[in-house]
């Protein structure tokens, strides 16, 4: 067990009390200090990936991911400065033209994180010309459906199905801009043997990438705040409480 | 232990005494890829034939350095040793040729590549001072030139901290690319608390286009490697170390193999090594072929059996590495500077380069250059000696343009900086870095818009996907670039590129986005106007050599 000491330092100038094995990103929220992020999900393992939440820290010319750094005592982090504003539009920017997202023909329409984020930092266009590729759509499972236009790999899905589900349904296959998440051994969703159905992906999904069969455009309400209190509840009882 | 080795020493010289004439050929990949094998093959059969292979020694050795003359031989002599020869492109048609001037006393003349050329005087070699002399596949050749000495003094005669002190003392830096000082990583990872075990690992994931250091030095003499491994596990408290090689490079991989079971039948590997208490096994891990897994977190996570990718870090490897212990990781050339380094002390290796880089260079040249092929050089010499005398200077009365380092996470240097001395500091100064070894030379004919295009579409196919910034940044970029070299592009595009430029290196999660924009960024810095050029509505200034403003 690692010892944890009490500490002191700043997030945009506020004074912040914490614990060593506590994150930025934890902190922030627990202090009312919104950072934007996408790939983070409370109770599952940061990942890192959508590089929103970055932060900067005084003397030092590098950005940290909030979500996975830890703070040191005297440490001054901002959150919003002009230069972080202009990363985070960038890779909204990025993001919209990977795939398509057509807002007003999508399930999420109104509940989607990445459009909130973009309504949040005033996003009034995409600054780089859209990639359009042609993506599947997966509707074999007799729940739900997973549209590949939507999907920003933040990886939710896959590690909720791990480390809560315990079932690792999800993957991802290729690499860079052809990477691809995957049901068990890139089967067609309906025929993974290891899927419960148990819908967490879906409600853990921040876009309309995974959605519940039924749903019509703007009727998909996303919930995972259950999330914490089921990871509390099944904490230690495969004996890796350590984790 | 150490009688063990004379007796070694004493029988190879014994047998090597034996022989009037020694003839080497090269089977390290790039002369087998030319046949080297049947040539080796041709001689033995020869020689057999007319009588003499009582009386001439014929071995594989490792890579002999001067790769474009390929396959070579070398001819040595023993009651004449001044006059050695070497062959170039030698096939198995005439080889004969080269035995029968052997037998006859004479030198196929028309067959002999000069040695008397700075391509052959002006190397220092540390790394590769076996390479080319013995046998790779032969742990004997390699204790008989003084290999495992430096293992067993360690092991022998210095405490952990001894040894950490040595290589502290010689100055060696990180031959990765990144330059980390090796002493200080050891002392991290010597002074981190483990939980069960800590590991030692070599990173053989060698993935530059045009880089191929790391291959040579673990097909011409692998036992090195092991030897450099098994140190630092002495020094830092492990006993489990792995290499993570390529699976591209099968060669070195069997090599590989072969060697660590010799080392574990000698007792300088496995339960006890050299008849002490310490124990160090040497696992080979292989790569599928993913260039993100030279970077050391994916590298770990890959030999742990999980997808490779990288994580953020801090914690460092050093703190919390393989299955979540501290762990060691090193280069190939890092891991083969340290026996030299154990063996001779320190201070004779940081006798050697500058005042911040110490130590010699294995350097791959390639592209527009004559003698493409593995050179090792102190650090500090000018970049115009390797290209225009080691190199032998661009071929076909072409002018040199710029030379390519460090791979896709490296810049153009122009000509105008050749005086530049090879260290790390200054080389990043330049917006390059020295990066693994790779050395690309660029003649007029290359457009530099059409270099930056090239590297950027490796690093897009080469990112793994996990993080935004260069799983579609690069994809953007490389668009960008292509629309500019097709002369499609306008001064909006060329601004958009830049700016994705600065985004993608300050947020990109690892080594591989945060360095892909640098061939833009460096040929923007010194060759502006070619893209200018083939812009749309971009000023044109045509038949104008640009001189690049120095700075920081």
């Amino acid at each position: 067990m690692k010892r944890s000491q009490i500490i002191t330092f700043k997030i945009d100038g506020q004074d912040i009390a914490a614990r060593e094995d506590e994150t930025i990103l934890e902190l922030a929220r627990q202090n009312g200090i919104r950072i934007p992020t996408l790939c983070y999900l409370e109770s599952v393992t940061p990942w890192g990936g959508c590089r929103l939440c970055m932060v900067e820290v005084k003397g030092t010319t590098r950005l940290f991911p909030a979500c996975m750094t830890y703070p040191q005592e005297g440490m001054e982090v901002s959150t919003v400065t002009e230069q972080l504003t202009t990363y985070r539009k960038q890779v909204l920017d990025l993001l919209f033209a990977e795939r398509n997202h057509v807002c007003s023909v999508c399930v999420s329409n109104g509940a989607c994180e990445l459009q909130g984020l973009a309504y949040e930092l005033g996003m009034t266009h995409v600054g780089v010309p859209y990639l359009n590729p042609s993506l599947p759509l997966d509707a074999s499972h007799p729940y739900f459906g997973l549209d590949h236009n939507r999907c920003i790999l933040c990886t939710r899905c896959v590690r909720v199905c791990d480390e809560i589900e315990g079932a690792h349904t999800w993957d991802v296959m290729g690499r860079g801009v052809d990477a691809r998440i995957v049901a068990d051994l890139n089967q067609p969703w309906g025929e993974a043997i290891s899927c419960t159905s148990c819908g967490k992906c879906v409600q853990a999904c921040p876009t309309g990438a995974l959605f519940e069969k039924g749903k019509s455009v703007a009727e998909m309400q996303k919930r995972h705040e259950f999330l914490p209190y089921l990871a509390l509840m099944r904490e230690g009882r495969d004996g890796d409480s350590e984790q | 232990m150490n009688e063990q080795f004379e007796q070694i020493t004493a029988k190879e010289q014994a047998a090597a005494a034996k022989f009037d004439n020694a003839v080497h050929v090269c089977v390290a990949a790039s002369c087998l890829s030319s046949q080297s094998d049947k040539v080796l093959e041709t001689f033995q059969q020869q020689l057999k034939e007319n009588g003499h292979s009582a009386s001439c020694q014929v071995k594989g050795v490792g890579c002999l350095g001067l790769c474009s003359r390929g396959p070579l031989v070398a001819v040595s002599h023993r009651d004449r040793p001044e006059s050695s020869e070497l062959y170039q492109h030698v096939t198995p048609d005439n080889a004969p040729q080269i035995v029968a001037a052997l037998v006859a006393g004479e030198t196929a003349a028309d067959l002999v590549c000069a040695t008397d050329t700075p391509f052959f005087q002006r190397q220092t070699k540390i790394v590769l001072e076996n390479s080319g002399h013995i046998d790779p596949e032969r742990i004997e050749e390699y204790v008989a030139a003084g290999g495992y000495q430096g293992l067993l003094t360690a092991v022998t005669e210095m405490t952990p901290n001894d040894v950490i002190d040595e290589v502290m003392r010689s100055g060696l830096r990180g031959r990765g690319g990144g330059g980390y000082p090796t002493g200080l990583k050891w002392t991290t990872v010597a002074k981190a608390d483990a939980k069960q075990r800590k590991y030692v690992i070599c990173n053989a994931d060698e993935g530059d286009p045009g880089a191929f250091m790391d291959r040579s030095v673990l097909e011409s003499d692998p036992h090195r490697v092991l030897e450099g491994m098994t140190i630092a596990g002495y020094a830092i408290g492990a006993d489990k170390g792995y290499i993570y090689v390529r699976g591209e490079y099968p060669l070195a991989v069997a090599r590989l193999k072969k060697a660590i079971n010799q080392a574990r039948r000698l007792g300088v590997l496995g339960s006890g090594v050299c008849g002490t208490t310490f124990n160090f096994q040497i696992e080979i891990r292989l790569g599928a072929g993913a260039f993100v897994c030279g970077e050391e977190t994916a590298l770990i996570a890959s030999v742990e059996g999980k997808r490779g990718q990288p994580r953020p870090r801090p914690p460092y490897p050093a703190e919390y590495g393989l299955w979540g212990e501290p762990t060691l990781i090193n280069n190939v050339e890092t891991f083969a500077n340290v026996p030299p380094i154990i063996r001779n002390g320190g201070d004779w290796y940081a006798g050697m380069g500058t005042a911040k880089s110490k130590g010699t260079k294995v350097f791959a040249l390639a592209g527009a250059i004559n003698n493409t092929g593995l050179i090792e050089v102190p650090m500090g010499i000018p970049l115009r000696e390797i290209v225009y005398e080691i190199g032998g200077g661009v071929p076909h009365g072409r002018v040199l343009k710029a030379v390519q380092t460090g791979g896709p996470s490296g810049g153009c240097i122009p000509e105008a900086y050749l005086e530049t001395p090879v260290d790390y500091e200054s080389l990043q100064q330049l917006g390059s870095i020295m990066g693994s070894g790779g050395l690309i030379v660029m003649d007029e004919t290359s457009n530099m818009v059409d270099v930056a295009r090239y590297f950027m579409e490796f690093c897009m196919t080469e990112s793994c996907g996990k993080c935004v910034p260069c799983r579609v940044g690069t994809v953007q970029m490389y668009h960008l670039l292509d629309k500019i070299y097709a002369g499609q592009a306008t001064t909006k595009e060329l601004a958009l590129l830049e700016k994705l430029c600065k985004m993608v290196r300050e947020t990109s999660l690892c080594g591989l986005g945060q360095t892909a924009p640098n061939p833009v960024n460096s040929t923007l810095r010194y060759f502006r106007q070619e893209y200018l050029d083939l812009l749309l509505d971009g000023e044109r200034v045509t038949a104008v050599a640009t001189t690049p403003e120095a700075q920081p």
